[in-house]
């Protein structure tokens, strides 16, 4: 009996420690904190990057290309393992010089240059000097990079993370000049641009779209469900090192079984439905993973269904449900107000008498209340920005015939009527009649 | 509860402290918990809900309990980025990091000097930087909320970024899209709960079952209104001494008497201190007076304490008069003999828009003089005296000049004052006045005039 019971607390203790770890590896997965080992569904896109990469770091030609693709697709995944694939070869490792400039951080030519002398490491050697321009600038430090038998330049490349926010820099300075040298024999450059913008083209200047190589890699998600299905399965099961066997094969026999569970399967159809990339399916599975714990150490279905619902639900529908009787109410009057005159700006006054109209014939449970209190209480919707002032200079018109309109829907407000709580009948039946 | 939460390897009476300390906010405290992880935890969280519904006191209390590396900001005190980023870095990493930011920092510098302290200081545990109010982020440049929401990816550091709004996250996201934060709702409180965490403020000298019913009370009266539970612990905290006055004072001690004692300031509590028109301290003045000395509370609207000269006072209300009645109904009320006016097919169709709905209209100066001469009780010149007085009541915002500033010989005005206002007024112009507001062809005149 005692050996049974020891068995059962070293058992626990072990099982406690596993899931720690479990949680560590899944954790990193879903956070983004680790690369996979190469990814999925972009094999032609990846040797397509490599191959280009490769030419510039061992050949030396220059190279520009963009890759494009809605957001949370891959790109900065799909480029961090062309680069990890790169640089495990030695001698490009020693030479190529990786320079990674962001569009939201490098908000200026100026800034940018900057970083770029730093992430050479070239500020020791530009100190003081002043460069009449950018050009210059730049062709002093890709100058200074060459190596000691002065043939030719260390590959530098160059790579450009929002891409669509530099062609937003005055006079696309920058993008000029670095596409300049790429197509120009002054130094082995690559130019890699990521971006979401599909039309990213149309952004750029003439002289600056005809030194761009026009090419595009595109990462457009073609993942059947069948795939979709497969990733996950593969995403949530352990890797093969994993120390103990047993609860290896545990865990992921478990994740078998839940992968081919309806319940599981209908969840993951509705996200595919409404997005197909990485990082939506990440946010689901890392809700789903928050809810595992030494006590429950497997992911059960109900799991992912409380996951998926609280990442499918109305924002607006849960301010709603937080708002007192008065402010309903006053949303009432503007759902009226916006049937009876077909979404027309109203005002404050016309709310207000849209709400007495109601108090005098249909209401029992509503006390009268005064106008600064209803003022107030619009006020707060305002606040909230459940309604908005039709135009910006509240200089000139008073507050209460300052035109507003909803920003809510019909059946938004219907809904929420539905879940408000302890709602008192004689206001849901005025909500619910036709011309208030 | 806590079985769920030993996984993360705090200890038992920790959490145990940690819980007591957050009432009725139990499922959001473990679901945050679950998410923050040791070695690393989702780049960006949203968390939002109504005012007061406890999202800045879970995550403090949490983050200090727990003792966690974090830094909080919040986004009204920062006009200007570098604060945001001076106060970040100073938290998180000492006092002499901030020193380390050039004058105007921008968030390239902040990224940078960033890494260079994370490098001399690399984390064990993620680090937290909480931004409460975080809608004002959209305000300050464009960049700031996109790269604060990738922050981790940004910095390559175990670093998770927190934020805090009243607003929903549809609001906040840029044109082109940018990383999705992890949103989480902190539901407001039901009535219950409320009267649960109210009635935690009891007063050492009197039982709890007596403040729970003072809470009841309160509710009944303000929970319509208002379910912000910072405004009502300061309404409770205002009101309690007068209830139990008569308790105090041996007089009463049925809760249904001291209900009833108490309602009728309740009440008025809602016309004043609800509404911020009087402060508390003059509040509580009040209510230490007896009834018969306590004279009219001064609030803070205009109607109650603006006084104007003679003139001025007929010039305000002729400006009312202009702006609510259509031009052509002057004839009607301000001459002894006028003629019939027929109702056209316009206004019949537009019978039901009245101009209380709509707004002021703007008039010329022409016919506020003509109005001002009738409604005026004695023979007037017209000196400048008069028009300065049209000039001051511009000034004071009373009225509203409209068009352009040099249009010299014709300019237009609309009055700016609510109906409450100009009763106020013409009370005081005893005696009186036939006062003629138009409301609907059918009603000539309007409660106002006929009190006066």
């Amino acid at each position: 009996m005692d050996n049974i019971i020891r068995k059962y607390l070293i058992m626990t203790l072990f099982k406690y420690g596993y899931i720690f770890q479990v949680q560590m590896i899944l954790r990193e997965r879903f956070c983004h904190q680790r690369l996979p080992e190469k990814p999925v569904g972009m094999e032609s896109q990846h040797k397509h990057l490599l191959e280009l990469l490769r030419r510039t770091a061992v050949h030396g030609e220059s190279n520009s290309v963009l890759i494009v693709g809605p957001r949370g697709s891959g790109k900065t995944m799909l480029l961090n393992c062309v680069l990890r694939e790169l640089l495990e070869v030695k001698d490009v490792n020693k030479n190529v010089l990786p320079v990674h400039l962001n569009g939201l951080l490098q908000t200026d030519d100026r800034i940018a240059l900057k970083e770029i002398t730093r992430q050479l490491n070239l500020e020791n050697v530009v100190g003081d000097k002043v460069f009449g321009s950018f050009a210059e600038n730049l062709a002093f430090l890709l100058e200074a990079l060459k190596k000691g038998d002065r043939s030719s330049s260390r590959p530098v490349l160059f790579i450009l993370d929002e891409f669509d926010l530099f062609a937003h820099h005055k006079n696309q300075t920058l993008l000029y000049n670095l596409l300049d040298v790429s197509q120009s024999a002054q130094a082995p450059v690559a130019v890699i641009g990521l971006t979401c913008r599909l039309d990213v083209l149309e952004l750029l200047e003439k002289r600056v779209k005809s030194r761009f190589s026009h090419r595009q890699i595109h990462l457009l998600s073609s993942l059947s469900f069948i795939q979709y299905l497969d990733n996950v399965r593969s995403q949530l099961s352990l890797p093969q090192d994993f120390p103990d066997t047993k609860f290896y094969d545990e865990w992921n026999d478990s994740i078998k079984t839940l992968c081919e569970d309806q319940l599981v399967v209908d969840v993951l159809q509705s996200h595919y439905n409404s997005s197909k990339d990485f990082r939506s399916l990440h946010l689901l599975l890392m809700l789903a993973l928050s809810r595992v714990s030494a006590s429950k150490p497997a992911i059960k279905p109900t799991d992912l269904l409380e996951a998926s619902r609280v990442c499918m639900v109305d924002s607006k529908a849960n301010i709603l449900h937080g708002l007192s009787i008065l402010e309903l109410c006053l949303i009432i009057a503007m759902k009226h107000l916006n049937d009876i005159y077909e979404g027309e700006p109203f005002n404050f006054q016309m709310v207000h008498n849209e709400f007495k109209k109601f108090l005098q014939r249909k209401s029992h449970s509503i006390h009268n209340f005064d106008k600064p209190v209803v003022i107030k209480a619009f006020e707060h919707l305002q606040q909230l920005e459940l309604i908005k002032s039709m135009d910006s200079s509240t200089a000139k018109i008073q507050k209460e015939y300052q035109l507003m309109k909803l920003l809510l829907d019909h059946s938004q407000i219907m809904e929420a009527l539905q879940k408000y709580p302890q709602c008192p009948t004689d206001v849901k039946q005025w909500a619910m009649s036709a011309f208030g | 509860m806590a079985a769920q939460l030993q996984h993360l390897g705090y200890e038992d009476e920790k959490l145990q402290r940690v819980m007591e300390r957050l009432p009725c906010r139990d499922v959001q405290a473990s679901m945050l918990l679950a998410l923050m992880g040791e070695q690393c935890s989702y780049p960006s969280i949203f968390i939002y809900g109504h005012r007061a519904t406890g999202k800045s006191h879970v995550i403090h209390t949490l983050l200090k309990e727990l003792e966690l590396p974090y830094a909080t900001v919040s986004c009204v005190e920062c006009v200007s980025v570098g604060l945001l980023f001076e106060q970040v870095l100073l938290s998180l990493f000492g006092s002499d990091s901030a020193s380390l930011l050039s004058r105007s920092p921008s968030l390239s510098d902040f990224v940078r000097v960033y890494k260079q302290l994370c490098v001399q200081a690399s984390a064990k545990q993620t680090r937290y930087i909480v931004l409460d109010r975080a809608e004002l982020l959209r305000d300050m440049e464009a960049n700031l909320l996109p790269a604060f929401l990738r922050l981790q990816e940004l910095v390559e550091d175990n670093v998770t970024v927190i934020l805090l709004s009243e607003i929903v996250w549809d609001k906040f996201r840029p044109n082109t899209g940018c990383f999705e934060p992890l949103l989480l709702h902190f539901p407001d409180y039901s009535k219950g709960e409320l009267q649960q965490i109210l009635s935690e403020d009891s007063h050492p000298s009197y039982s709890p079952e007596l403040y729970s019913a003072f809470i009841n009370i309160l509710l009944g009266v303000f929970y319509s209104v208002c379910r912000d539970l910072r405004e009502l612990r300061h309404l409770a905290a205002l009101h309690f001494s007068k209830f139990v006055e008569p308790l105090e004072q041996g007089k009463e001690s049925d809760t249904h008497k001291l209900w009833r004692n108490i309602e009728p300031h309740l009440k008025k509590a809602m016309q004043t201190v609800y509404l911020r028109e009087v402060s508390s301290v003059q509040w509580e003045q009040q209510l230490q007076m007896e009834e018969k000395e306590a004279g009219v509370v001064r609030g803070l609207s205009a109607h109650a304490h603006v006084e104007l000269p003679y003139y001025s006072k007929f010039l305000l209300i002729a400006a009312y008069l202009a702006s609510y009645n259509p031009a052509r109904t002057d004839k009607r009320f301000f001459l002894k003999h006028h003629g019939k006016i027929k109702k056209t097919n316009f206004l019949k169709k537009h019978e039901k828009t009245s101009n209380h709905l709509l707004g002021p209209k703007p008039f010329p100066l022409d016919r506020l003089l003509a109005i001002f001469y009738s409604v005026v009780d004695s023979r007037v010149a017209p000196t400048a005296s008069v028009f300065c007085q049209i000039s001051s009541l511009v000034t004071l915002q009373l009225l509203n000049q409209v068009g352009h500033d040099d249009q010299l010989d014709a300019p237009k005005y609309k009055c700016a004052v609510s109906l409450d206002f100009i009763l106020t007024i013409s009370r005081c112009v005893y005696p009186m006045l036939y006062c003629p507001l138009v409301t609907d062809w059918n009603h000539c005149q309007t409660p106002a005039s006929a009190a006066l």
